[in-house]
């Protein structure tokens, strides 16, 4: 067959590009479709971080904040609640976080980023009740710590899990940070927000 | 009577409506050797059927948003509302029950070899969108189960190890695994934007994919023609005519054949609406006659027996090895899944049917078979010491015979001389 003055590699050639332009804009065409899944400015602000104040907080006392729908437990911990810590780790399931229940800057000896302020989700790993705080020492609690009257899983002042009992894991510390001296931001980690 | 004749040639000279009922009724014929297992392929269709008229009733009187109060509000104030939707929640277990002997049937009989490659690809596909139309669709009621089902299932993405969408970036996730779960959420927990995504995707998305794949199959199927119990290929064997010496027209010998067949099915189905629709917490949990609550846990989450085998699986792999044990968790079921797809170039025995085939190939199906049971009833169960060891041993097993006794099983045995012609099975 002949050419009849067909121009075959122009032809392969626009035929290219053509399939490429329309490549890329079914790739941009996509975008607006697998956007919409994202979470909307309304479940945005449902689930925006919530600030604590923790200016008034006495010594060994704890605020309740709720975020997305938990409560947020802040504890200023005294320096004999902080020394208790060490003394117990024997007993504890995971002593020093291994399971990966707090962000990176939480992972150390307190579980938090300054030692006397603690931040947890006040929800047991267990079944989702909301421990006790027990600020004084108990039968159970040699050094005080959470305990929860749903199944009696207790925790330390470190939300460390005690062996032999129902809760498989630490309790989880929500990302958080400083947003100055005497507030604390939770579901912001640093540098994400600007006081 | 002419006006009916001439009014079908005048449909036929412009749409293929004879030719297409020849090809894929009167004149495609298959063996005549069909047994008992060759029900289950029509079955199928039958509940297919029953799930698209069930579905489409039950989304005029459900609303996502109120997911658990629809449900109630059709159980207990819709006229027929408790039949239609137990005839829908059984109807999906039954749908997975018929594929899966389905499925036990070609692995049988060899279905999947050469030439019917395709369709094989073509049901596996109809399997997986199978599979995510019940997950999406227990999740829709919205009781404790279908939460927590949800929150396990969704939290499997964050297992995923590597950046694989990154445009996505929802606002606070730190991980990949972290962004696609509030992808899929629409949320950052479960919520009425989950609901209403995965009632769209039911109701919509996933029922189009079926119906057209359910098509394809059939197409494939009917452009290499029926394999059958002797793996015997009928086409080499034609007529003067052309026509398979073993070969009958599907209607109305098959057409006969398969009704007895549905109308049993339906006495079995009828039996399980009315008496057991709830299968004892199998085919509908227990904790999912009450509402979603995220602060209260199921004592143990399990997912329909249907997951079982790979739920087991997820849970058995336990190594820390490079990656998480969560990853590789992952990566066992799926693979449990995908290695499924290969299946036709996986087994590499020279003979198709089980009939022909040697001990070892019989005694190692009715191993499979014995392991995907015991897998799936261990993924119902609370995985506790010897439940886990067993389960691992499964998962051995289970890709043990598809990467080893599938591919060399065939050259420690004697198999026995294939017949010419299709046998009565005697």
């Amino acid at each position: 067959m002949s050419n009849d003055g067909v121009n075959t590699s122009r032809r392969t050639f626009l035929i290219g590009l053509t399939s490429a332009i329309g490549a890329a804009g079914a790739v941009g065409l996509a975008v607006p479709f697998v956007k919409s899944w994202l979470p909307s400015a309304k479940a945005e602000n449902a689930g925006a971080p919530v600030q604590v104040d923790i200016s008034k907080l006495e010594l060994g006392q704890r605020v309740v904040q709720e975020w997305r729908g938990q409560p947020v437990w802040v504890v200023n911990r005294t320096d004999k609640m902080l020394e208790g810590l060490s003394q117990i780790e024997g007993s504890l399931r995971d002593p020093n976080s291994e399971e990966d229940q707090q962000p990176p800057y939480a992972k150390n000896q307190w579980r938090s980023i300054k030692k006397e302020y603690l931040v947890l989700i006040g929800t047991c790993t267990h079944l989702g009740c909301s421990p006790l705080y027990e600020q004084e020492p108990t039968v159970q609690l040699d050094h005080g710590g959470f305990f929860c009257p749903c199944h009696g899983s207790m925790f330390d002042l470190a939300g460390r899990v005690y062996q032999g009992v129902p809760a498989p894991t630490n309790l989880v510390v929500p990302p958080h940070s400083y947003l100055s001296e005497s507030v604390i931001i939770v579901g912001s980690e640093e540098g994400e927000t600007q006081a | 009577m002419r006006v009916v004749n001439g009014l079908i040639d005048w449909v036929d000279a412009r749409l293929p409506v004879v030719n297409t009922y020849k090809k894929h009724m009167s004149e495609y014929y298959a063996p005549k050797n069909f047994n008992f297992w060759y029900y289950f392929g029509v079955l199928s269709m039958v509940v297919l059927v029953n799930q698209l008229l069930t579905g489409i009733w039950l989304t005029m009187f459900f609303s996502p948003s109120q997911g658990f109060e629809s449900v109630e509000y059709i159980m207990r104030d819709v006229q027929w509302g408790w039949l239609i939707r137990y005839m829908h929640a059984v109807g999906a277990s039954a749908f997975f029950a018929v594929v899966y002997i389905h499925m036990f049937r070609g692995l049988m009989y060899g279905s999947y070899k050469p030439p019917r490659e395709l369709v094989w690809i073509f049901g596996m596909l109809i399997y997986v969108a199978l599979m995510a139309e019940g997950f999406l669709g227990y999740v829709l009621p919205w009781g404790n189960m279908s939460y927590w089902g949800a929150q396990v299932i969704i939290s499997l993405a964050g297992a995923i190890p590597f950046d694989v969408l990154p445009f996505i970036d929802a606002n606070d996730a730190k991980e990949i695994g972290e962004a696609l779960t509030t992808w899929v959420r629409g949320d950052y927990l479960l919520s009425t934007a989950t609901v209403n995504k995965f009632f769209a995707l039911h109701v919509v998305a996933i029922p189009l994919v079926l119906v057209a794949l359910v098509f394809l199959h059939i197409l494939a199927l009917h452009e290499v023609g029926s394999n059958n119990p002797d793996g015997v290929e009928i086409k080499k064997n034609k007529d003067e005519n052309g026509i398979p010496k073993d070969g009958i027209p599907f209607h109305p010998y098959y057409t006969v054949k398969d009704l007895p067949g549905v109308i049993i099915f339906m006495m079995v189905f009828a039996v399980v609406i009315f008496y057991f629709p709830t299968g004892g917490g199998y085919l509908i949990e227990k904790p999912n006659f009450a509402p979603a609550d995220p602060l209260k846990t199921p004592d143990h989450i399990a997912p329909v027996w249907y997951y079982g085998p790979y739920y087991a699986m997820l849970r058995a792999t336990t190594i820390d090895w490079f990656i998480s044990s969560k990853a590789w968790g992952l990566i066992a079921m799926g693979g449990a899944i995908a290695i499924l797809f290969l299946l036709p170039w996986l087994d590499r025995h020279p003979v198709k049917s089980i009939r022909y085939k040697g001990l070892l190939s019989k005694i190692t199906l009715a191993l499979f078979v014995v392991d995907f049971l015991i897998l799936g009833y261990l993924g119902t169960q609370p995985a506790t010491g010897l439940a886990k060891t067993v389960a691992q041993i499964g998962t051995v097993y289970y890709f043990l015979f598809f990467i080893v006794i599938l591919p060399f099983g065939h050259r420690f045995e004697k198999s026995k001389p294939v017949p010419e012609r299709v046998t009565g099975g005697h």
